[in-house]
């Protein structure tokens, strides 16, 4: 595939999808709780610029709404609350330590690497572009599950949580031109849930156990005490 | 089809009632004549499939075909017979004190919340849309989970709200690819409708559609609890209220399971390889396996059944698996008794917990002697979901091995051994629990056992004779699926 020769819009996703892929990465690696936050955010904005982008280029209005939905949920809201919570908690000078980094960004560059093997058949019936951009949200959505894997606190897996759905939007835009309209307001309904209900177990989880760490979350298991 | 959109709205006025209802009415009434009214209007939808076959809506969003709408008049069935056990059961939790007026009205809510989004997985034609559903029914239960408010139960709630959250999100994944491939052969705005995808299946690109099922079959299969996915499952069956564990078991694996299915044909229909079949049999074998033998090792009532849930939805999975018009017809009879057997149980587990006031095995002893009526239905609940003659789980079970004998002889000992170690299981706990001795001050409790009844009433007449016209709506079903006739 030539760069030079493709048109203004396939290079405009190519560089976001790269970006997105990029503070999937960054999120990875972080320790501190509000940096993550402010990457999670960052990839939500890129999110929403990929979508206006979008819709613009391919003249379709509707997803005009589903890019001010993003930035209202993914931008706005949801680290707000996040970055509330962090703050009431006072955990944000907490620094964790993540148990061997180095092991979790090589399994993050290996995953980056299966979601491109396991997309690689699609090659056959579309442009090389497309596989880029379809490789790269698989890879957001399997490193948010590895961000979940590696950190221990419920924040972070919030923000892993919805960094897999930033994935799965990804891919909706970017090979689909957007799901249905109906399919999205559906989506941004559940987010919108999924988020208030998060906030009401932060309240939970911290009335019972005093803490956000999920490891303290071990009473139900099959092996005898 | 108008009976399809009051299906809907039923549970919908649900929600809003409850939502604004006064806490001191009589809430648990209420609940059981919405439920009653939903049932009716399945019914009248039945009667009219029965009549005029596959109904599309003017607006293809929703199809009802004999495929779903037994399942939807199964998801009614149990529904009301639920929330008729319910009643004087969450009674009991609010006067001893577990719960306040306030979760007991935010418990009604979300069980109207469930049901709505139980209905429209099974009526939607848009794949998108069943996916937001299935979410929509983690969302509603996630806080019936956590109703307790224990350190146990919010945790159960925790690991069911992650794990099902990120499950599903890889069903999306899938759906999204479907789309893709959709896309390549026709127009974007009916390319997600199931009705068109089904017509138009031959010309879709088998290989996205390959990768599309694994996700699906993933994303879904989360909430099937199929093993190695299956690890929220005890734990949100067993912290939860009991009526919640009896349609979580009954009906909601169930739906996901219809997903997978859905999804399936689309898949048979592209790539005429049997790659979906072999994936769900490899799931369906290993969750049937592992289910059984961790019956062995359980302490708490409610999770024993929640594993011989999980052995149940495998099996069901196998047989779905193994394609064939007579594994198709005893996994969609399979399907109908294990739901109507396990709610019954969960009803009486709900009353043997609050006669014992535990949920440990050890702890339950001399039922019978305590309370005859809900020591017999636990024991006959329990006969008949180990499989045995003459109850339907033993005629669909038959049906699953003559099957499995007939396409793959080889794998009929695996599901024998199956069969053998889940009853083993089962009955070493049982047992003791329902003969025993009674001890010191254990008292009655007020049960309304007429769901159980009723239920396994049911299922020993589904075990001795199906009706015909159910037999013959069994039989289209297995035609729209399998493309053959069974028997």
């Amino acid at each position: 595939m030539n760069i030079g020769q493709t048109d203004f819009y396939t290079q405009a996703i190519l560089s976001l999808a790269a970006l997105v892929g990029l503070t999937s990465f960054l999120m990875l690696g972080q320790s501190r709780l509000l940096r993550l936050i402010f990457v999670f955010a960052l990839q939500g904005f890129l999110l929403t610029l990929t979508t206006s982008l979008a819709a613009y280029s391919l003249n379709n209005p509707h997803l005009y709404i589903s890019a001010a939905l993003t930035l209202l949920l993914k931008v706005i809201f949801i680290p707000w609350m996040l970055r509330r919570e962090v703050l009431q908690m006072n955990i944000h000078r907490d620094v964790q330590t993540l148990k061997n980094k180095t092991m979790v960004m090589l399994g993050g560059a290996s995953l980056m690497v299966f979601s491109y093997y396991v997309l690689h058949p699609i090659v056959q019936t579309t442009t090389p572009a497309m596989l880029n951009a379809l490789a790269v949200s698989l890879s957001v959505v399997l490193l948010g599950m590895l961000l979940m894997i590696s950190h221990r606190q419920a924040v972070a897996h919030v923000v892993g949580f919805m960094s897999i759905e930033n994935g799965l939007f990804f891919a909706a835009i970017v090979a689909t031109k957007g799901m249905p309209m109906v399919v999205e307001l559906g989506i941004a309904f559940d987010v919108l849930v999924a988020a208030v209900l998060f906030g009401i177990f932060f309240l939970h989880i911290r009335s019972s156990i005093d803490s956000l760490d999920v490891d303290l979350l071990n009473r139900l298991n099959e092996v005898d005490k | 089809m108008i009976a399809a959109y009051f299906v809907l709205l039923i549970p919908f006025a649900g929600i809003i009632f409850f939502a604004i209802a006064d806490s001191k009415s009589d809430m648990g009434k209420i609940n059981v004549y919405f439920n009653a009214v939903c049932l009716l209007a399945t019914l009248w939808l039945a009667v009219n499939v029965f009549n005029h076959g596959t109904i599309l809506s003017t607006n293809k969003a929703y199809i009802v075909d004999p495929f779903n709408v037994y399942l939807i008049v199964l998801t009614a069935f149990v529904g009301l017979t639920t929330s008729i056990f319910s009643a004087p059961y969450m009674a009991h939790e609010n006067e001893i004190g577990k719960l306040t007026a306030g979760r007991l009205k935010l418990y009604y809510t979300m069980y109207q919340g469930f049901m709505l989004a139980m209905y429209l997985v099974l009526t939607t034609n848009n794949l998108g849309i069943m996916w937001v559903a299935m979410e929509g029914a983690t969302l509603a239960t996630v806080l019936l989970v956590s109703l307790y408010r224990t350190p146990e139960s919010i945790e159960a709630a925790w690991k069911y709200f992650i794990l099902c959250g990120v499950g599903i999100a890889q069903a999306l994944f899938g759906t999204i690819l479907l789309y893709y491939a959709a896309m390549q052969i026709g127009d974007g705005s009916n390319a997600l409708l199931w009705s068109v995808l089904y017509e138009n299946a031959q010309k879709l690109n088998p290989e996205i559609l390959e990768i599309a099922f694994v996700f699906m079959l993933i994303g879904y299969g989360t909430k099937i609890g199929l093993v190695p996915l299956h690890n929220w499952l005890p734990d949100a069956h067993s912290e939860g209220p009991t009526p919640m564990s009896a349609v979580l078991s009954g009906l909601l694996l169930n739906d996901a399971l219809y997903a997978v299915v859905r999804n399936k044909m689309l898949v048979d229909g592209t790539t005429h390889s049997n790659i979906a079949g072999y994936l769900m049999m490899g799931f369906g074998l290993l969750s049937f396996l592992v289910g059984a033998l961790f019956l062995h090792r359980q302490k708490d009532i409610k999770r024993l059944f929640s594993y011989s849930s999980i052995e149940h939805m495998g099996m069901m999975t196998f047989a779905f698996g193994i394609g064939g018009s007579l594994a198709t017809y005893a996994a969609l009879l399979h399907m109908t008794v294990h739901s109507l057997t396990k709610s019954a149980i969960f009803v009486t587990v709900g009353h043997t917990a609050q006669i014992a006031g535990t949920q440990r095995i050890e702890k339950i002893r001399g039922l019978i002697r305590t309370q005859p009526q809900v020591g017999w239905g636990l024991l006959i609940g329990t006969l008949a979901i180990a499989g045995f003659p003459p109850f339907g789980v033993f005629t669909s079970e038959f049906l699953v091995l003559l099957a499995t004998m007939h396409s793959y002889p080889w794998l009929a000992p695996l599901v024998l051994l199956g069969i053998g170690i889940a009853f083993a299981g089962l009955f070493r706990h049982i047992q003791p629990i329902v003969y025993g001795e009674k001890p010191e001050g254990q008292l009655p409790v007020k049960a309304n056992l007429w769901p159980v009844i009723i239920h396994l009433g049911l299922v020993l007449w589904l075990g001795l004779s199906i009706p015909g016209f159910l037999a013959h709506w069994f039989s289209q079903a297995t035609v729209l699926i399998s493309g053959s006739t069974p028997l």
